[in-house]
């Protein structure tokens, strides 16, 4: 994302909206600049904020002329009042950050918007996760705080070292240069995103001890986690296998996603090829 | 991705909060005419007096202006638009609708049982929610996803009210920076509670965002602080 400073009159909104507080206010070009480093390219700059196309020369004047007066300027506070937000061409690596932060591109891989796979959410139609298992979903970078493909591939290495299988549409999954070990492609390690999911699936024999595997990696990594754990109910809708287990290991278990089993299968197709956003795992 | 699973908040916060999702399977199995099952989803729901409605492709029922009139700082339309977001439903993506009275869910899930759309539908809210929208349906869960919460480096993360506010986008899309913004211009009373939730709720990407549960919080952020 490229801020044109030719139309930016440093009125301060995009500063506020950034999650990743990555935009500040230049003091000595007096204009908006974003930090390339810390932008994660998910575009909220661009697509939250209303865009007015206000002249820029005219709003600055009447912006200097009410600060010599100190009187305080109140536009609606996610405008940009002269539309100064311009996205540029995003080449590799850096454009997996936009497809793991802005949740409108899906990813080639999973065809789901978003930075993950349908999960339990379409369980009732894939069974995915059957009776027995446990489906992780592991997100590095939730919420607000971001995560580098350093910090998840400390996670993936770890997971895949004690013999896990990643869930194979997983976007994360399809970076990997060595799905056996957990290792992601070099050329990305140093790009930041919103947050990534890692995904995995293990038999409830093997929750808790994941649980705390993953408790020693959150330990080394700059990010937070959230964890979110999928089971299959039995006949009667009820959980009485994992759910102990979670509170056992001290969760409180307030909020769920509850997959109600409406989904009906179509007829089988053929599956397409895994490939993440158009670039090739090597 | 999971989107709406991991809010925070206690599951008493929750009580003004459940979304009923539909998609259908992008895989082998896909389902046949989903796009109609979607838009029948949405427009069955505006039947149920939601809070808000999207798509994960274009939005939510209250969304940003591409050419905003200057004069609307004096009399912005903060009111949904839910038609809007029916019109809108091009594509087979993930369909959103949101409650904030359990009624209203409970019964907009029977409908949609009733209607048999072929589609996975999931309901997320606090656990004894979802279960009473099951049992109103009279329908067993299939599966449940449950949110372990936030841990790690949690000294990166701001304060509950702040946190309330930001994880109703669960992708991230409403920074803390501006939900805590919100809260200083409804205790300075430069801006009414529904006026800031309008604000956060145009930064969803897909509908999720709960304004009624926001407008509370936002509410009783002016006199406590958390």
């Amino acid at each position: 994302m490229q801020i044109n400073p030719k139309k930016c009159v440093a009125c301060g909104n995009c500063t506020y909206v950034c999650p990743m507080g990555a935009i500040y206010i230049d003091p000595v070009l007096k204009r908006a600049t974003i930090d390339r480093d810390e932008c994660v390219e998910c575009y909220t700059c661009f697509n939250g904020l209303s865009q007015e196309h206000l002249n820029p020369t005219l709003v600055r004047t009447v912006r200097k002329m009410f600060a010599a007066m100190r009187i305080r300027f109140e536009p609606e506070p996610d405008v940009c009042p002269t539309a100064a937000f311009e996205p540029d061409e995003l080449t590799w690596p850096r454009v997996v950050r936009r497809a793991f932060s802005d949740p409108r591109v899906p990813h080639e891989s999973t065809g789901v918007e978003g930075r993950g796979t349908e999960e339990v959410k379409t369980n009732d139609v894939t069974g995915r996760v059957g009776p027995g298992d446990v489906g992780f979903t592991i997100e590095l970078g939730r919420p607000g705080v971001g995560a580098r493909f350093r910090d998840i591939q400390e996670m993936s290495r770890a997971l895949a070292a004690a013999g896990v299988a990643f869930e194979k549409k997983n976007p994360i999954t399809s970076l990997m240069s060595d799905v056996a070990t957990g290792t992601i492609r070099e050329d990305i390690l140093d790009e930041k995103v919103l947050s990534a999911i890692v995904e995995i699936k293990v038999p409830v024999a093997r929750a808790e001890e994941i649980i705390r595997l993953v408790w020693e990696v959150e330990k080394r990594i700059d990010t937070v986690v959230s964890i979110g754990a999928g089971v299959r109910c039995d006949a009667h809708g009820d959980d009485t296998v994992v759910a102990p287990i979670l509170e056992r290991l001290g969760y409180d278990l307030a909020r769920a996603k509850t997959n109600i089993g409406l989904g009906r299968r179509g007829a089988p197709a053929e599956e397409p090829a895994l490939v993440v956003s158009g670039f090739s795992r090597t | 991705m999971t989107n709406t699973l991991h809010r925070f908040g206690s599951a008493a916060s929750f009580d003004d909060d459940f979304i009923v999702f539909a998609m259908a399977c992008k895989g082998p199995f896909k389902q046949e005419n989903a796009l109609e099952g979607l838009r029948r989803f949405l427009q069955i729901a505006i039947e149920y007096g939601p809070v808000n409605l999207g798509d994960a492709r274009h939005g939510g029922a209250i969304r940003p202006s591409r050419q905003m009139n200057p004069f609307a700082h004096w009399s912005r339309d903060n009111r949904p638009d839910f038609q809007a977001v029916v019109d809108g439903l091009t594509d087979v993506t993930t369909c959103a609708a949101v409650f904030d009275d359990r009624d209203k869910a409970e019964q907009f899930v029977k409908r949609i049982k009733e209607e048999n759309l072929g589609l996975s539908v999931n309901v997320s809210t606090s656990i004894a929610g979802a279960e009473d929208c099951c049992a109103y349906a009279g329908i067993p869960r299939h599966s449940v996803g449950y949110s372990l919460g936030f841990e790690g480096k949690t000294e990166k993360m701001p304060n509950a009210q702040v946190m309330m506010l930001s994880t109703m986008c669960g992708h991230g899309m409403i920074s803390h920076s501006l939900a805590k913004k919100m809260i200083d211009f409804v205790k300075e009373n430069r801006r009414t509670p529904e006026q800031c939730a309008a604000t956060l709720t145009r930064f969803c990407s897909c509908g999720v965002f709960n304004p009624s549960r926001a407008t509370r919080i936002l509410e009783d952020a002016r006199t406590k602080v958390s």
